[in-house]
C-alpha cells in the first residue's frame, strides 16, 4: 500500500479525510501511483495532471522523504520508504499566486 | 407565492441567495466549493432544480459541478453523490472536466493556433470554463464557453463535453487574440424562437452567430469601431464584453463593448452606437428588463486602465428608449469613495411582475432592486469578489 497525502481542496473533491492508500501493481512509480489514485477517485482526473498530456499541472508538486520529486521522470521508481509505506507520497499545491 | 434564487459565483466560492417575491429578506447559503473560483453558476430554464457551476483553480484546473435540488447539494456529473469509486464495469467517470479541442478532419477544424500577444501563433490551450448556458428546453443539454476560446456542448447533463468546432473552424480563428482577461468565449445567448440560432462573443475576437444549431458560424461585427484596430471595417478583433437579448425580441441585441454600448436590430448584421449621454461608455455588463424590451441597464466603468466606477459613485444607468438616453440610478447605492468593478456576467434580472435587477461587484457586494432599478439594497456586502450573478424566478 502506498500512502498518499493530497491537498485539502482535492480531499474535498474526493470526499475523503486524511491520507489515502492505494495499491500499486508492479514497480511503484509516480505514474503508477497517480493512475491508481485516479482509478480509486475518478473525480480527481484532470486536477493533478492534464487529461491528455498526463503532465503534472504547473502549480502541483510532488514530494516524499523530504525530497522534491516534481521533476523526476513519471516512470522512475519511488523511494523505498514510500514503497514500504513508512513515508507518504505528498501531492502539494504550490505556494503561488498570493 | 413566487420566489427568487440568486446564484452568485465569486473568486472563492459560490453562494445561493433565496427570497420570496417581496425580495426584502434573504437567506444566504455558502460558500459552496470554498476556496475555488466560481466563474459561473446558472440554472436550467427547463428544470429550475438543475443548476450547473464552473469551478476552477490555477492549481487544480477545471471542475464541473451540478445540483439537482436547486443548489442545496452538488456533485460532479458522472459521479453520483456518495459514490467515490468506479466499480467494475461501471461507466467511465470524471470526464465532466475533460474539454478536448476537436481537431478532426471530419469537422473541418484542424485549427491548432491563434495569434498571441507577441504577434506569433500560439497553440490553443484549455484553461477554464467562463460561461455555462443551459438549454432552454432540455435540462441535460448545456453549452460551455471556454478559454482558450471555444464552444462545447454536453447532452448528458455535463458528464461529457464535445466541441462545436465550427466556431474555431469558420476561418478567422488565427486572427483572434487574447484580451487582458485571456482569450475567452464568455457570452452564449440562445434564441428562444429558433433552436438553431445562437449568439456568442469572444474577447478579443467579436460576436458570432449560428443559424444551423452550431455547425457553422459567421462573425457579426459590422458597425463596431475599435480604435486599436487599424482597419475600421475589421471583421474580427473586437473586444466584445457582453451581449444581451430580450427573449421576446430575439433580433434585437444589445452589446457592451470594451468601449461603446451598441445595438443591433437585425440579429447582429449591423450595429449602431447607443452610448448617448453615458458618462463613460466603457463597461462590462449589459442587461434587458424582463418585461420592457427597450429598457436596458449598464454600469459605466471609468476606463480600460481604471477598472472601477466613474467618480467614485456606483451608478446603474437605465435607458427606457433602447439606448442613447440614459438615467443614473443611485438610490441605495454608494455615491462616494466607491471603486469597485462589475464584471461581465455579474448582472441579471428576474421575471416577477415588478422586474428585479441584481448585480455583484468586485468588492463583494450583491445589490438587488425590486423596482426595476429605482432603488437598491445590498443582499450581502462582504463576499469575495463577485464574478457572476444569475437569477431564477421560481413559481
Amino acid at each position: 500500500m502506498i500512502r498518499v497525502i493530497i491537498p485539502a481542496h482535492l480531499r474535498t473533491l474526493a470526499r475523503v479525510e486524511g491520507e489515502v492508500r492505494v495499491e500499486v501493481e508492479g514497480v511503484a512509480t509516480q505514474r503508477a501511483v497517480l493512475d491508481a489514485l485516479e482509478e480509486r477517485y475518478p473525480m480527481l482526473r484532470g486536477t493533478i495532471r492534464d487529461h491528455v498530456t498526463q503532465k503534472r499541472r504547473p502549480f502541483v508538486r510532488f514530494f516524499a522523504c523530504e525530497r522534491d520529486l516534481s521533476h523526476e521522470a513519471p516512470d522512475a521508481r519511488l523511494p523505498d520508504a514510500v514503497i514500504a509505506g513508512t513515508e507518504p507520497f505528498l501531492i502539494v499545491g504550490a505556494i503561488a499566486g498570493g | 407565492m413566487s420566489s427568487v434564487r440568486v446564484l452568485v459565483g465569486t473568486r472563492k466560492g459560490a453562494f445561493v441567495l433565496r427570497s420570496d417575491g417581496k425580495r426584502e429578506k434573504w437567506d444566504v447559503s455558502g460558500p459552496h466549493f470554498s476556496g475555488w473560483e466560481l466563474y459561473h453558476v446558472k440554472g436550467s430554464p427547463a428544470d429550475p432544480n438543475r443548476v450547473y457551476a464552473s469551478q476552477c483553480s490555477e492549481w487544480f484546473g477545471q471542475v464541473i459541478q451540478r445540483s439537482d435540488d436547486g443548489g442545496k447539494t452538488w456533485y460532479q456529473p458522472g459521479t453520483p453523490p456518495g459514490e467515490v469509486t468506479a466499480g467494475p464495469g461501471s461507466l467511465p467517470k470524471a470526464a465532466s472536466n475533460k474539454f478536448i479541442y476537436d481537431v478532426s478532419a471530419e469537422t473541418g477544424a484542424p485549427l491548432t493556433t491563434h495569434q498571441f500577444y507577441d504577434g506569433n501563433q500560439h497553440p490553443w490551450e484549455f484553461k477554464r470554463v467562463w460561461h455555462l448556458e443551459p438549454s432552454l428546453s432540455d435540462p441535460d443539454t448545456v453549452y460551455a464557453g471556454v478559454e482558450d476560446a471555444a464552444l462545447f456542448r454536453s447532452t448528458d447533463g455535463g458528464k461529457n463535453w464535445h466541441e462545436l468546432a465550427g466556431v474555431r473552424g469558420h476561418g478567422t480563428g488565427p486572427q483572434w487574440q487574447p484580451g487582458a482577461g485571456g482569450m475567452c468565449l464568455h457570452t452564449i445567448t440562445l434564441d428562444p424562437s429558433d433552436p438553431q440560432r445562437m449568439f456568442i462573443a469572444i474577447s478579443a475576437a467579436g460576436a458570432f452567430r449560428t443559424d444551423d444549431g452550431g455547425k457553422s458560424w459567421k462573425p457579426i461585427n459590422r458597425g463596431l469601431r475599435s480604435q486599436y484596430i487599424p482597419d475600421p471595417n475589421a471583421e474580427v478583433g473586437h473586444c466584445v464584453h457582453h451581449v444581451a437579448m430580450h427573449p421576446a425580441r430575439p433580433n434585437v441585441l444589445f452589446m457592451q463593448k470594451h468601449w461603446d454600448v451598441m445595438r443591433s436590430d437585425n440579429a447582429g448584421e449591423e450595429w449602431r452606437e447607443i452610448s448617448g449621454n453615458l458618462p463613460t461608455d466603457f463597461g462590462f455588463v449589459i442587461d434587458v428588463h424582463a418585461h420592457e424590451p427597450e429598457t436596458i441597464y449598464v454600469v459605466p466603468i471609468k476606463s480600460d486602465g481604471e477598472h472601477f466606477v466613474h467618480e467614485g459613485k456606483l451608478r446603474v444607468y437605465r435607458s427606457r428608449s433602447g439606448g442613447n438616453e440614459w438615467e443614473a440610478l443611485t438610490k441605495g447605492l454608494p455615491q462616494e469613495n466607491c471603486y469597485v468593478n462589475v464584471l461581465r456576467d455579474a448582472m441579471a434580472v428576474d421575471s416577477l411582475e415588478k422586474c428585479g435587477v441584481y448585480f455583484g461587484t468586485t468588492g463583494g457586494q450583491v445589490y438587488a432592486s425590486a423596482d426595476a432599478g429605482d432603488s437598491w439594497a445590498p443582499i450581502v456586502r462582504d463576499l469575495p469578489a463577485v464574478l457572476s450573478v444569475e437569477v431564477q424566478t421560481l413559481a
